[in-house]
């Protein structure tokens, strides 16, 4: 007979592993099962940590954990093909403790990480792909591996399998992911010396900064791109959900290139090398594309849940609350002495309920109207520039006059009750 | 039948990249893993341990990382792993390591009695290949190098037979046991493991012997003290030029390879009318 667990996590990102953690943290035998070489090697974000859920999981890790730079200034920029509107946040206090984010490596992260649920007792196993769950009258019963002899069971499974989730696909949780409801994003680990880095985005030695960028960085379609700073290497990306992509006909490669070599971008990473290359897909579908969270024996978590806030790039720190939750969820459950879907739902409501639940649901609506006008992106952002430039070049015209230019610029193309409209929207949709 | 293997935890130098300014191996940028032969070691003891029966034990010298070299042979299958660790091994040439190891493996033939040594053919940081030589010398066993299958173990006769390969074929040989062998890729294929090898290595602890733990030994003959051997210098090796695009129709380009094989490669040598 193979061997029994309390819980079964597929998937060592950080979904996964909080919830390992946390199960065995309170006594629960864990097994952790990674495709990877090791946690982290396929893993793949932008790489912003957020500091509050990775400290509810286990305080104080900046003390040992392998962070990057804490991210003191928030950039966005404005983009078009030869300016940019720029605004941003600065404050020391989130250079110094507890901080707010920080920039990560993701393969040295998640192997920490996933050392640290080991060090509490849960066991790791890696190179190890999961085929199925083993369903036995209608009860997830354990999974099934690619191994030899590779069945191997347990009260509870955890899906921590990432945004295609494979597996709670094939239970029937969810279909196949539209193109709306995935993004597609490409980015580069580029080494850069500290000293340049520094210099460049006005930082001292242990301070990062993150920029977010609209606009020509996706040739206006819904999307972003963005430039974080590590120690000694920057992460360049850009990504678009896949239908803006199919649409636009851009190829994702294609639109780093262009990225790397914008005039507004290339100052800042001449003479980078390029150290790595990563692409990935994004759950971006929001509210209404969380699948089914939970089955008799069976509960899905992080990526594999659709659980990203595209509006403000929050993922990471949904899927850590997401397995915390969880793994709390299945010790209730011990208690009751029944893994059931019923006892288990709780982990549904609770999710429902917290930041998590909220935020998706107020921003139920934003990407979808984002993608459906795409004059946000598409014309908005060049206007800002030609708004800016209008104002601000000096060539004797009064400022009235400019003003009054800037006002018809913008009713022009979309009319004065079109602009209303978008703007009403825009509104709506982020309210 | 109880066979130890030898085993290493080496720099993936498929990878590894050379310090262009001190020309040292910078180990940090790449991965440590089981040294690829040493695994086609293991995976023939776990075969001859299903035929025969017995245990397969592995011993490794390193730093404490070189742990989890021995876990991935528990992976394929080992029974148990020894890792003998400590400063005074550090810097060993394959002479003082194959001391070491040889003391380690009279502790380990005193304790369950050992039948068969196994060796990877070498280890691809050094390529050198003498440790496996060097431990058989020193313990007084016969050394059987680059073999590519075994033939044949009779336990009775305590004898067994093995495919060695040569420069031109192969040649068969038979030796007593216990003798050492060291194998090359050939030899098997390194399955992928079952799932209850990965759960009980993902528990498994080797056991650590430090330089007190051993019997008899000449500190003299350890790491850096018991190492004469000098690397005067280390480069990486001259990049190859890469490959030449022949342009033009078919038929020029057929010409112009056949013309260019002939010339640089010799490939094609005639010698008295005859193609050789």
């Amino acid at each position: 007979m193979s061997e029994k667990f309390d819980v079964i996590v597929v998937g060592a990102g950080p979904a996964g592993t909080s919830c390992a953690y946390t199960a065995a943290k309170n006594g629960l035998k864990v097994l952790l099962i990674e495709r990877g070489e090791f946690p982290g090697a396929k893993n793949v974000m932008g790489g912003i940590l957020y500091r509050k859920q990775m400290e509810d999981i286990i305080p104080e890790f900046w003390k040992e954990a392998p962070l990057e730079r804490p991210v003191v200034e928030q950039r966005f920029w404005f983009l078009d093909k030869e300016s940019m509107v720029t605004t941003s946040y600065k404050g020391l206090e989130w250079g110094k403790e507890p901080f707010n984010n920080f920039t990560v490596l993701r393969a040295k992260f998640d192997k920490w990480f996933a050392d640290k649920a080991v060090e509490q007792g849960a066991l790791l196993i890696n190179e190890t792909v999961v085929t199925e769950c083993i369903v036995e009258d209608g009860k997830v019963v354990g999974v099934r591996t690619d191994r030899p002899d590779g069945d191997v069971y347990a009260d509870v499974v955890v899906l921590a399998d990432g945004v295609n989730s494979l597996l709670a696909k094939k239970l029937g949780f969810h279909k196949e992911w539209k193109p709306n409801e995935v993004a597609l994003t490409v980015m580069e680990v580029m080494k850069m010396p500290k000293g340049s880095i520094n210099e460049r985005f006005n930082v001292e030695e242990n301070q990062g900064v993150s920029v977010e960028i609209f606009g020509d960085a996706t040739k206006g379609a819904l999307g972003t791109a963005f430039l974080y700073t590590n120690k000694d290497s920057i992460n360049i990306g850009v990504g678009t959900t896949l239908s803006g992509m199919i649409k636009k006909k851009m190829k994702p490669h294609q639109l780093l290139e262009d990225l790397k070599t914008h005039p507004m971008i290339k100052p800042y990473i001449e003479g980078a090398e390029s150290l790595e290359y990563l692409a990935h897909l994004i759950p971006e579908g929001g509210y209404d594309s969380i699948p089914k969270l939970v089955g008799d024996g069976v509960m899905v978590i992080g990526d594999a849940a659709q659980l990203v806030n595209a509006i403000h790039r929050e993922g990471s720190n949904m899927a850590m609350a997401s397995g915390k939750m969880a793994a709390e969820t299945i010790l209730k459950a011990k208690d009751l002495g029944e893994f059931s879907e019923r006892n288990l739902d709780s982990y549904r409501t609770d999710l429902y309920d917290s930041f998590i639940g909220k935020d998706l649901k107020k921003y139920r609506d934003a990407a979808h109207t984002f993608e459906e006008h795409p004059q946000y992106f598409e014309q908005y952002v060049p206007l800002m520039n030609r708004a800016m430039n209008t104002m601000f070049t000096v060539d004797g015209t009064p400022k009235w006059d400019k003003q009054k230019k800037i006002m018809n610029s913008f009713t022009a193309g979309r009319g004065k009750l079109g602009v209303a409209k978008d703007l009403y929207r825009a509104w709506k949709a982020v309210k | 039948m109880n066979i130890l293997v030898c085993i290493k935890q080496v720099p993936d130098t498929k990878i590894i990249k050379i310090n262009p300014k001190t020309n040292t191996l910078d180990r940090s940028s790449a991965p440590a893993i089981l040294n690829p032969y040493d695994a086609h070691g293991v995976q023939e003891a776990v075969r001859l341990r299903k035929i025969h029966g017995g245990k397969v034990t592995v011993l490794c010298m390193g730093p404490p990382m070189a742990r989890e070299a021995i876990k991935k042979c528990v992976e394929i299958g080992a029974d148990e792993g020894y890792l003998i660790s400590d400063r005074r091994f550090a810097g060993a040439d394959t002479l003082a390591t194959s001391y070491a190891l040889y003391k380690a493996i009279q502790k380990l033939m005193k304790q369950d009695g050992i039948d068969l040594v196994l060796c990877g053919k070498h280890a691809i940081d050094g390529d050198t290949g003498q440790t496996g030589p060097g431990i058989a010398r020193r313990i007084g066993i016969p050394p059987l190098t680059n073999v590519i299958k075994v033939e044949e173990v009779d336990l009775d006769s305590q004898q067994m037979k093995v495919r060695r390969k040569i420069e031109k074929g192969y040649e068969i040989i038979q030796s007593k046991l216990p003798c050492l062998l060291t194998v090359e890729k050939e030899i098997n294929t390194v399955a992928y493991s079952p799932l209850p090898n990965m759960l009980r290595a993902a528990r498994y602890e080797p056991i650590v012997w430090t330089v007190d733990d051993l019997e008899d030994v000449d500190i003299k003959q350890l790491g850096l003290k018991g190492s004469p051997t000098i690397v005067g210098k280390m480069w990486p090796p001259a990049k190859s030029e890469g490959a030449k695009m022949i342009d033009g129709d078919v038929k020029k380009q057929a010409s112009e390879l056949v013309k260019h094989m002939l010339e640089k490669r010799e490939l094609f040598e005639v010698k008295g009318g005859e193609q050789a």
